[in-house]
């Protein structure tokens, strides 16, 4: 009796991944998944932080698409290494700040180093050849496979008819034949393969389920690395750049506006981390100020906050300034005008 | 036939995790560390602010094979305790 194989699926939670791992499971290999958290794959954060998102659905879409595969997934922490693949990619950046074919060599590295470590035989990818300009290209293709290291046992199921054969199809782990020739950005032959596996509920995320191809949240990337000198962050800097208003008046300090109560709640963990600001006197909404500033500053800044305060037509308003140690002292200001405050000050 | 016959009584454990203000996946992802560290039948209380946790701590426990034995929320906390399911 031949041994049975092993394979590792990279799930993302899209629909690609999904059948990659079917069409192989359906060949008789063992298929686990694993998903890598970079702290950019970040399209459930947005709903769990803001309030009025809350009625949503909020599933983890790799989550969802292994159990409705039936298989394990490995949910893998890859934050602080994915640093050196952001701040200094080798192949570049594509049309914002995400470095899409350096973080597949990534990634199928980090799946091969997996497969070593747990005795499984290949990897799995849903990568499409025409599929995403910067990285699913038939010219990349080898180069994902060489430079990860994976070489002939990485395996992509949807399009392995147009790719020389890997070690799985060569030794017959897997049916080269039952395997496709699927290529381009159409998504129908997708959707009509999920449909002969009666798959009818799939996420098909714009630009992957990756922040870095957002240019909103790429300019605020890029102004967080200009304001500090360098290209390093933490987790909780590349976290708050999801969550409210970004407004840099002057290049030493910014405020981080709360829009609604979910925001706020969030922006409440960290107000010992950062000067905060409320207006006291009205309803308004909490600030975090990220720099150093002079006193001058801390008053300039209060007037922007009063700006998005009920109070903001008032003569004055009362503005309360938390310390990180918890300590406060109110001053009065008045708000700035919606002209005042310049459009350019929006990151 | 001899042979001997071991019984360990095993004692069971409950721990806590605090995975307060962190975002899904991270909850997972600390879970699924924390119960590495634990035996069949352990129990873990996880302590969470993303309400997102309800939906994906339970998942995950359904496709490795633990059992989540009670799930709450309060006070903008979400809890759930699972019990360690076969390793």
């Amino acid at each position: 009796m031949s041994k049975q194989r092993k394979a590792v699926a990279l799930i993302s939670g899209g629909l690609d991944s999904m059948l990659a791992a079917k069409i192989v499971m359906e060949q008789g290999v063992h298929v686990e998944g694993i998903n890598f958290f970079t702290g950019f794959c970040v399209e459930g954060h947005t709903h769990a932080i803001r309030a009025q998102d809350n009625a949503k659905p909020n599933r983890n879409n790799a989550l969802w698409v292994a159990e409705q595969l039936g298989i394990k997934l490995h949910i893998v922490d890859v934050i602080e290494e994915y640093k050196k693949v952001l701040i200094n990619p080798k192949h570049g950046y594509g049309s914002h700040m995400n470095p899409c074919l350096d973080c597949k060599i990534f990634m199928v590295n980090k799946a091969k180093q997996w497969i070593v470590e747990n005795d499984f035989d290949f990897i799995i990818t849903g990568e499409v050849i025409g599929q995403r300009p910067m990285s699913q290209t038939k010219s990349k293709m080898p180069i994902v496979a060489k430079q990860s290291g994976a070489d002939d046992l990485l395996l992509r199921p949807m399009c392995a008819k147009n790719l020389p054969a890997t070690k799985p199809e060569l030794e017959g782990w897997v049916d080269r034949e039952k395997l496709h020739d699927i290529t381009g950005r159409s998504r129908k032959p997708q959707i009509e393969m999920a449909k002969q596996f009666g798959i009818d509920d799939y996420s098909q995320p714009a630009g992957g389920c990756c922040f870095l191809t957002d240019k909103y949240y790429s300019a605020k990337l890029v102004d967080l690395w200009k304001a500090q000198g360098d290209k390093d962050y933490e987790l909780d800097d590349i976290m708050l750049l999801k969550v409210g208003r970004h407004i840099r008046p002057k290049p030493n300090f910014k405020l981080i506006v709360a829009r609604e109560e979910g925001e706020g709640r969030f922006l409440q963990g960290y107000k010992k981390e950062f000067i905060s600001m409320h207006c006291s006197s009205h309803p308004g909404p909490l600030t975090l100020i990220d720099g150093e500033m002079s006193a001058e500053d801390l008053f300039f800044a209060a007037r922007i906050v009063a700006r998005y305060a009920q109070g903001r037509d008032e003569d004055q308003v009362d503005i309360t300034i938390t310390q990180k140690d918890g300590s406060e002292r109110t001053i009065q200001v008045k708000p700035f005008s919606k002209a005042e405050v310049l459009n350019e000050w929006h990151v | 036939m001899s042979g001997t016959f071991k019984i360990v009584m095993q004692e069971i454990i409950r721990e806590t995790l605090n995975a307060r203000r962190l975002l899904c996946p991270l909850p997972v992802i600390r879970t699924q560390d924390k119960v590495k560290q634990l035996n069949t039948g352990d129990q873990l209380e996880v302590i969470c602010t993303d309400p997102g946790v309800m939906h994906d701590i339970p998942a995950w426990c359904r496709i490795n094979g633990h059992k989540v034995l009670e799930s709450r929320s309060g006070d903008h906390e979400y809890i759930i305790v699972l019990e360690v399911g076969e390793k």
